[in-house]
């Protein structure tokens, strides 16, 4: 079983992940599940049905503008990031907080290593799927990487010059 | 200048902490080379032909004596004696041990130092003009705004992966010297009509190999929107910049490809968001950092301009430096004083460590302890009482720093080329050395007056080819060095790029390449025109002509 960073905690994984290409046939009805965006588009009314729970992921080239206004049928919303020099999705998951309200967790998947999730955290995430290879227990030291920061962002809307003594 | 707090010590403190142990795990195996580089670019640390290259963050260029002693033990104690000012007003070390570099950071820290983001695709150090807070044609002192920005793009948590390296400069003056049209962003400080401040925004300007010159957005920017705005220029950006090819990466091909409009639209858009939010700049937080940027203690002085004149007519070598080297200053008898780094036979931008600890004593005897960098690589000491030029010219002289070549064709802009960086196609100092060389009499620099010159050893422009007056570019050419000439380049206001003279030019060819050029230049010059004036006039077909005359 694949072990995930949670609130700063490394815990037991218990969604399942499902591949970009997946349908519908065959979907479990009660395991809770993070699908692919084109099959919550084409689908939307059957995942909704299901009795288990419902998370949604983003490709990085994949815009979060799409999933606005479904906000509410989403535990965890999964942002990829297929390296992890790609950028995008600081961005999108400081929209979902700052400006969507999203108050579930927001998960990084794919290329997510130690060095990159402090700044993850900053813009709103709280969960780190790290990549399989790589222990998640070293990772969490990343989250410790600085004691102060300059800028407003998800973790504190207010930036260091309104916070200074 | 602006003097951390513990919030800053702190941030530069866990910095240095975090990269040593990136470090050691990259070391011990535990990262991969392909992991480690996106991490120590982010530390100005390269891997170079010969040995990786520390560049060390110089904000705005400037630089307290004590930090100069600092560069210079580095220098001494981590590198082979030598530093070198980049253009963009930071310093690069060319010899460290990648071992030694988290030591070499902690020592940094120490005086307030350090390498964050000097490279790699973040924002990078913002630049402005060297004689910031001195310049008689200045309206707004641009450091404080340039603190500022340089807080908030420190370690920005939502752009520090960009799809490529951004940059921002700002001007404050009448003349542009920070170069703003060809950088990502360009802000410079006006007043509105009402009398208050805001900024002119330019984005999409840039070098490289596809060289634009920036588009303007925004025409007045209240000062408090300065930092929601950016963010917003930023965000689009950071979401639908290319990231499929890392030469159409830049923000230029973005503005470019949506249309100057349509991106002003998206960051208004965006930017409708953000604005009057949180990060809205306070009155009170400008007010903090303007405080670091007041006046030095000046003296009430006259200018002492009979004096001055008596000692030219008796020291040519003190007049022909005057001349070039000395300017104007916002107050009565004093001057900003530049020390060329341009000496026939040195690398461009080079400095020794002793240089470097002479300089910190200058500056602490002439200069109130401060020194900047300036972007043609050479530096400044920017508040000089006039009764003290002559001495100080006799000191400068035997430090080896008198050379009166500020601005005239030898004090060329040059990157570290092909002798150290491992991206250049070609090299570039030992043709710097070549034209000096032939240009190395002194009346003859005189009379051919302003002229930039510039060199870059391979497309991505480190040396500013494109907006040199003459630009050199290293190309390879079946395997050997050849060189391509441009002209009519100009990095000041109204800015504008060069065109390829034709095919390029063996290494050996092109200190006669330049005389020719030179040569024309001075037949068709009508009385006073300098040289970018008489290339618009008469544009590039008779420096053709002149030129490929040979081959034919």
């Amino acid at each position: 079983m694949q072990r995930i960073i949670k609130n700063d905690q490394v815990v037991d994984e218990s969604w399942h992940l499902l591949p970009k290409d997946a349908t519908l046939d065959g979907l479990s009805n009660c395991d809770d599940l993070i699908v692919p965006l084109a099959l919550w588009r084409e689908h939307a009314h059957a995942l909704k049905a299901r009795d288990g729970g419902l998370g949604v992921w983003l490709d990085a080239d994949e815009q979060i503008e799409e999933i606005a206004e479904d906000l509410a049928h989403f535990k965890v919303i999964a942002l990829n990031f297929p390296a992890f020099t790609d950028g995008r999705h600081y961005s999108s998951a400081r929209l979902l907080r700052e400006r969507y309200g999203y108050k579930d967790e927001i998960r990084a998947i794919g290329d997510v290593l130690r060095d990159q999730l402090f700044l993850m955290r900053r813009c709103g995430f709280d969960a780190f799927a790290v990549r399989a290879d790589r222990d998640p227990y070293d990772a969490l030291e990343g989250l410790k990487d600085f004691s102060v920061t300059y800028q407003a962002a998800a973790d504190d809307p207010r930036p260091l010059f309104l916070r200074r003594g | 200048m602006y003097v951390y707090d513990q919030y800053d010590q702190h941030i530069i403190e866990d910095r240095v902490r975090q990269f040593r142990d990136q470090t050691r795990r990259y070391l011990a195996g535990e990262l991969s080379g392909e992991e480690f580089r996106p991490l120590r670019l982010q530390n100005g640390l390269y891997i170079q032909r010969y040995a990786p290259m520390l560049r060390v963050a110089v904000p705005y260029g400037l630089l307290s004596s004590r930090q100069l002693r600092k560069l210079a033990e580095i220098a001494r104690n981590y590198d082979k004696g030598y530093a070198h000012i980049s253009t963009r007003q930071n310093v690069q070390f060319n010899w460290p041990e990648l071992e030694d570099v988290p030591d070499i950071l902690a020592e940094l820290a120490t005086v307030q130092m350090h390498a964050i983001q000097t490279s790699g695709n973040c924002i990078r150090n913002t630049t402005t003009d060297q004689f910031a807070g001195v310049a008689r044609d200045e309206l707004i002192d641009p450091r404080p705004w340039c603190e500022i920005i340089r807080q908030w793009s420190t370690f920005h948590p939502e752009f520090a992966f960009l799809p490529r390296k951004f940059k921002i400069a700002v001007n404050g003056a009448v003349s542009d010297r920070a170069a703003i049209e060809v950088h990502d962003i360009g802000l410079e400080a006006v007043q509105n009509a009402a009398g208050e401040l805001g900024f002119r925004v330019s984005v999409g300007g840039g070098l490289g190999r596809t060289p634009i010159v920036g588009s303007f957005i925004n025409e007045f920017l209240p000062w408090k929107h300065l930092l929601t705005y950016l963010d917003a220029i930023l965000r689009v950006y950071n979401r639908y910049g290319r990231r499929d090819n890392k030469f159409k990466a830049r923000i230029k091909i973005l503005v470019k490809a949506l249309t100057p409009e349509v991106f002003a639209e998206r960051v208004e858009a965006e930017w409708a968001h953000l604005k009057d939010g949180p990060a809205t700049l306070t009155e009170a937080e400008v007010e903090r950092v303007s405080r670091f940027f007041i006046d030095p203690a000046y003296k009430a002085l006259e200018d002492q301009d009979a004096a001055l004149a008596a000692l030219d007519a008796e020291h040519p070598g003190f007049a022909r430096w005057r001349s070039r080297n000395v300017v104007a200053h916002k107050k009565p008898g004093y001057a900003a004083v530049t020390l060329s780094l341009k000496p026939t036979g040195v690398a461009p931008g080079d400095i020794t460590d002793k240089q470097l600890d002479a300089v910190a004593e200058l500056a602490d005897r002439y200069c109130f302890g401060e020194v900047r960098n300036s972007h043609e690589q050479n530096i400044i000491l920017a508040d000089v009482e006039q009764s003290q030029l002559f001495t100080l010219w006799n000191e400068l002289r035997e430090l080896g720093l008198a050379v009166p070549n500020v601005g005239l064709l030898t004090d060329m802009i040059c990157c570290p080329g092909g002798d150290f960086c491992s991206l250049a196609n070609a090299k570039s100092i030992p043709i710097a050395e070549s034209i000096q060389r032939r240009f190395d009499d002194l009346d003859y620099l005189f009379d051919i007056g302003e002229l930039d010159l510039n060199i870059s050893g391979c497309m991505n422009a480190c040396g500013h080819h494109h907006v040199g007056h003459i630009g050199i570019l290293g190309v390879d050419k079946k395997g050997a060095e050849f060189y391509q000439v441009s002209l009519g380049g100009s990095a000041g206001r109204n800015a504008s790029l060069g065109q390829i003279l034709g095919p390029s030019f063996a290494q050996d060819a092109m200190p006669d390449v330049i005389e020719k050029i030179i040569a024309v230049y001075v037949e068709r010059r009508s009385e006073d025109e300098q040289f970018l004036d008489t290339f618009r006039r008469i544009g590039l077909d008779p420096f053709k002509e002149r030129v490929y005359a040979a081959n034919h």
